[in-house]
């Protein structure tokens, strides 16, 4: 049944390893240049002093890879899940196949248990090949970054990519299962695992572990400001972006120090140039910004909410068992739907 | 008497319809059994309960005196040609006698060999390029190279033209004389059964309307002419099966185990068709009477 499986999974095995070669001859070629012009400029920045001012020109080299990586991690299980898990038993089931292959001397649930075993060990190894693969390459990107713990860059690093990958696959089989037709059952795994994925991201994943809270001052963080008027009643300051290197921001606020969030009507107050009209002169107004900021930051402070850098591996674990997890009960479904309809 | 299929009050429903319901049989061993009724009368059902595709809705049913499809053992024991022969389009024959020998521990190699060599097909051709018939025998030989006990097959002939239709059954013959196994073929025409087999079971309506040795129902079974007379004054041990009537003459098919003394019948023997028909038209008749009679 070992060999029987490998020969019904020929095409697709071929296909998805050899795409996996092209990359790495890609990674292979390419990834050395990457990691030497950031050693370049981390020593020319560290003579200079300026690494933390200077913009590091390795973000510029290979920017078609650069934009195309992140693309190819995210969308490769839903690829797998359509053309590894799909058809696995829906193929069999519409060309009426499978009563061919159970009235042979395999028992169905071995027939199973091989087929979702073996295909699934490749789908796994697909996906943890190739973001084992984008990791190295992008490894000097990230430490520059310090942002794969972010909701927009954590699907394609570390190990979370093979819980994506073998639950898509699970997912194409048993829609496939449930569907009895390969086409159809590919629509499903795919609205199917891009629900889930966004289910983890946005409900899961946040409450894995109880965030840290960091109160910063208004002084290092400085702030934006969106739609503020003098009658709104909370703020829209905002401090800009990476704040905790490799943490996860979930939220920031600007509050004082009994938790209320600052007031329009307090920043209108304490910015008064911001009310001037005509606005003051760029040179007045950057002054008057900056004197605004140390007012408020005498009684108001930054508030980040986040998951610290440190906790990044054990979330990309626990990712990866929540999909895997999903992924076995869903084997016990289709096992279960396949006896309740053919015995 | 050992029982090669047994089945007591078997039953399987989709939704709320029936396929195949009360179906008690007991079918010998060494049988070659035609399994006859029109489309939709629940042969397929009854084949796939069998073979282990499908599980029953009601009663049981055993095979070999095992369940079908529950173990690696009894699966080897049970050969399969479904209906359409379906095969692996993109694989080649030799793929699919590799597949043969990779899922049966029992796999005779050389039998399978053989038989396709007979046939004179080309190992290398895909299953998906070649003929109906040759994609039948091509299933026979895959169900046949497990050296099964029992063979099944599912209307193996009905999409075949008349020559793929006798090699076919040729092949099936020598199968049997050569290896012994026991065989159930399903089919909507009894002229192709009656050539192959020794054994009838007739399926209408998802019920059973008659089975026994083709021989015997030949034997037990008369056609009656002569005036006319009602069906319920014939002797008890007349079972009648079909009956029409004209204003003298009255026509009768009847189920006897003794000779038919009465000199006012011209008795005739039936062939295996009318007999066949005799029961189709009774389950027809079944089907409608009841209505009639709720009707005011």
């Amino acid at each position: 049944m070992i060999r029987m499986t490998l020969r019904q999974f020929r095409t697709e095995g071929v296909i998805s390893f050899g795409l996996l070669a092209v990359l790495a001859v890609v990674f292979v070629v390419t990834g050395p240049h990457l990691a030497h012009v950031n050693d370049a400029f981390q020593s020319a920045c560290k003579a200079a002093g300026d690494c933390a001012t200077a913009s590091n020109p390795v973000l510029e080299v290979d920017p078609l890879l650069q934009s195309a990586l992140p693309f190819i991690v995210t969308v490769a299980p839903a690829l797998i899940g359509l053309f590894f898990g799909a058809p696995l038993i829906a193929r069999e089931l519409e060309t009426g196949t499978f009563r061919l292959a159970w009235t042979q001397s395999i028992t169905r649930r071995r027939w199973l248990a091989m087929k979702l075993g073996l295909v699934g060990l490749a789908a796994m190894a697909v996906g943890g090949l190739l973001t084992w693969m984008v990791d190295w390459w992008a490894s000097p990107l990230d430490a520059v970054n310090k942002n794969r713990f972010d909701p927009s860059n954590f699907g394609f690093h570390g190990v979370a990519p093979i819980g994506y990958a073998a639950f898509a696959f699970v997912l194409g089989a048993t829609a496939g299962v449930l569907l009895r037709r390969t086409i159809p059952a590919m629509g499903a795994t795919l609205v199917g695992f891009v629900a889930a994925r966004l289910a983890v991201e946005y409900w899961v994943r946040p409450h894995l572990a109880p965030p840290l809270h960091e109160s910063l001052s208004l002084l290092s963080t400085g702030f934006g400001i969106v739609g503020l008027s003098a009658s709104t009643s909370t703020s829209s300051l905002y401090p800009p972006s990476v704040i905790i290197p490799n943490a996860w921001e979930l939220s920031t606020a600007v509050v004082d120090k009994s938790g209320h969030a600052l007031t329009g009507q307090y920043f209108f107050h304490a910015c008064s140039a911001y009310r001037q009209f005509p606005p003051p002169s760029p040179a007045a107004m950057q002054a008057a910004h900056a004197a605004c900021i140390t007012k408020l930051a005498g009684v108001f402070r930054t508030v980040a909410t986040y998951q610290p850098g440190s906790r990044f591996w054990p979330f990309q674990w626990a990712e990866m068992g929540i999909f895997l997890a999903v992924a076995m009960a869903l084997c016990g479904l289709t096992y279960w739907w396949l006896r309740r309809q053919y015995g | 008497m050992t029982a090669v299929l047994k089945a007591n009050g078997l039953g399987k429903r989709y939704g709320r319809k029936w396929a195949l319901s009360e179906c008690t049989l007991a079918i010998p061993a060494g049988k070659v059994v035609g399994l006859v009724g029109p489309n939709g009368a629940g042969k397929t059902t009854l084949l796939h309960l069998s073979v282990g595709l499908l599980p029953p809705s009601t009663g049981s049913i055993s095979v070999l005196g095992a369940r079908p499809g529950t173990t690696s053992r009894q699966l080897a024991r049970v050969g399969f040609v479904a209906q359409e022969t379906p095969t692996y389009a993109g694989m080649s024959i030799s793929d699919h006698l590799r597949l043969g020998s990779w899922m049966n521990p029992s796999w005779d190699a050389k039998l399978a060999e053989d038989r396709l060599a007979r046939l004179g097909l080309d190992s290398h051709q895909k299953a998906g390029e070649i003929s109906g018939g040759q994609r039948a025998q091509l299933a026979l030989t895959l169900a046949v190279a497990k050296r099964p006990e029992l063979l099944v097959l599912d209307e193996p002939i009905a999409s075949l033209d008349p020559l793929a239709r006798r090699e076919f059954l040729q092949g099936l013959m020598e199968v049997v004389v050569e290896h012994g196994a026991s065989v159930i073929l399903s089919s909507h025409l009894v002229a192709d059964l009656e050539r192959v087999c020794d054994y009838l079971v007739v399926l209408v309506d998802s019920r059973v309307q008659v089975a026994g040795s083709i021989e015997e129902l030949l034997a037990t079974h008369y056609r009656l002419t002569g005036p006319r007379r009602d069906a319920n004054a014939l002797p008890s041990d007349q079972q009648v099966i079909g009956e029409s009537h004209t204003d003298r003459l009255s026509t009768l098919v009847v189920r006897t185990d003794k000779p038919v003394l009465d000199p006012s019948w011209s008795v005739e023997q039936l062939d295996l068709e009318d007999l066949v028909l005799a029961y189709m038209s009774r389950a027809l008749e079944q089907d409608r009477r009841p209505k009639l009679e709720v009707r005011p």
